[in-house]
């Protein structure tokens, strides 16, 4: 076996140079090739949901709103023979616990939520991703209600600030998150109409 | 020495049996008691751990005379890190579905010690060959302890293997398909593997 290169300052900063170069170089052009599958996988997921939001609808209008932080949110018309049967909305909410929420939620033209797809979020493994319904009853507590029900004040809060929504036990953030989240969604779809 | 098949043979099975990483060595237990609510995510991850174990063992190989000792682990993160994205990347891209369950696990396996273990203990000692091997041998033998935890796990939980149910989940004790559940099972398939390896 070849003598292992010596540890002094030359070495190491150059092996750690070519290091982290080489691996940018290959992570670079591993995102290139992957760009557009993840696009059209995202895609996909994003008509998936709004399709398990609203049913039933032959035609989608999608309108991009801005909101007052200069964020994106896409809302789809969802329409049936000309006709609105409802409305998806794809909001966000950057006060989760880590990163950013996207949740497509479910409009019926009487302001009803019908459901809600968590469509992306990094919220701590077991406890804040229970806003999935995959993993608990806890967004359920939203399905089939008047979003005015839900609120007080004007706001979707979870009981511990007044509100009338169940947190998730141990993620409180993640639970305030999600509705704000929702909050957004009826703000925009309500902004868009006027 | 190394070269012979048999030593080889001996190199790839002792990942699967005697030195199991989940079972006898007890590594990497975040993602072994985090993923395994099912079969197919107990399989996704130990697959997604395998390709990474045996890419950078066969890198850090490659590299180990290259690499200053007082940098190693550094060098070795920095190499683990590198495929572990690549591989959160493809399976973004075409897997969705299994990404969607996994993704939050995925950049776990850069801080997984059965990765970095084999890098320090194993590669950075021997040569490709022996190191690929090796790592090929330790990532099967931990996708087959995650897929077997995660078959068990769903069996009992929810009545379903590999999604095709085999009895109404009515009947399935959640408790399996929770943390404690984990605990429990993986308990059971320790001393179970004791025994058969005696």
């Amino acid at each position: 076996m070849s003598k292992k290169l010596e540890s002094n300052f030359k070495n190491m900063f150059l092996v750690l140079f070519v290091a982290t170069a080489v691996s940018a170089l290959a992570l670079s052009m591993t995102y290139n090739a992957t760009k557009e599958p993840i696009a059209l996988a995202k895609e996909a997921k994003q008509k998936a949901a709004i399709e398990e939001v609203i049913s039933g609808f032959d035609e989608l209008q999608e309108q991009v709103v801005t909101d007052a932080s200069g964020n994106e949110i896409k809302i789809f018309d969802c329409l049936k023979n000309g006709e609105s049967i409802g409305k998806a909305v794809q909001s966000y909410s950057t006060s989760g616990f880590s990163g950013k929420i996207d949740v497509m939620v479910g409009f019926l033209p009487d302001g009803t939520i019908t459901k809600t797809v968590v469509l992306a979020h990094a919220e701590t493994p077991g406890l804040g991703d229970k806003m999935d319904v995959a993993k608990s009853d806890f967004p359920r507590q939203f399905w089939d209600k008047n979003i005015t029900a839900l609120q007080t004040n004007g706001k979707v809060q979870v009981k511990k600030d007044g509100g009338k929504i169940d947190a998730i036990t141990a993620a409180t953030i993640s639970s305030r998150a999600f509705c704000d989240a929702i909050d957004r969604a009826w703000e925009a779809c309500n902004n868009n109409n006027k | 020495m190394e070269d012979t098949i048999m030593n080889q043979l001996k190199n790839f099975t002792k990942g699967l049996l005697k030195e199991n990483p989940v079972f006898v060595l007890l590594l990497g237990m975040c993602p072994t008691l985090g993923v395994t609510t099912s079969a197919i995510n107990g399989l996704g991850m130990g697959l997604a751990t395998t390709f990474v174990l045996a890419m950078s063992n066969i890198v850090i190989s490659l590299i180990k005379n290259l690499v200053p000792s007082k940098i190693r682990i550094p060098i070795f993160i920095v190499v683990i890190a590198a495929f572990v994205t690549v591989v959160q990347l493809l399976m973004e891209a075409y897997v969705p579905a299994l990404y969607d369950s996994l993704g939050l696990f995925i950049p776990l396996i850069v801080v997984n010690c059965i990765v970095l273990g084999r890098a320090e203990a194993f590669a950075s000692k021997n040569g490709v060959l022996s190191s690929a091997v090796d790592g090929l041998g330790m990532g099967l033998g931990f996708a087959l302890a995650l897929t077997v935890l995660g078959g068990v796990r769903e069996l009992l939980g929810s009545g379903k293997i590999f999604d095709m149910t085999l009895y109404s989940p009515t009947y399935g004790m959640l408790a399996f398909v929770l943390a404690p559940g984990a605990f429990i099972v993986l308990g059971y398939l320790i001393v179970i593997s004791k025994k058969m390896i005696k």
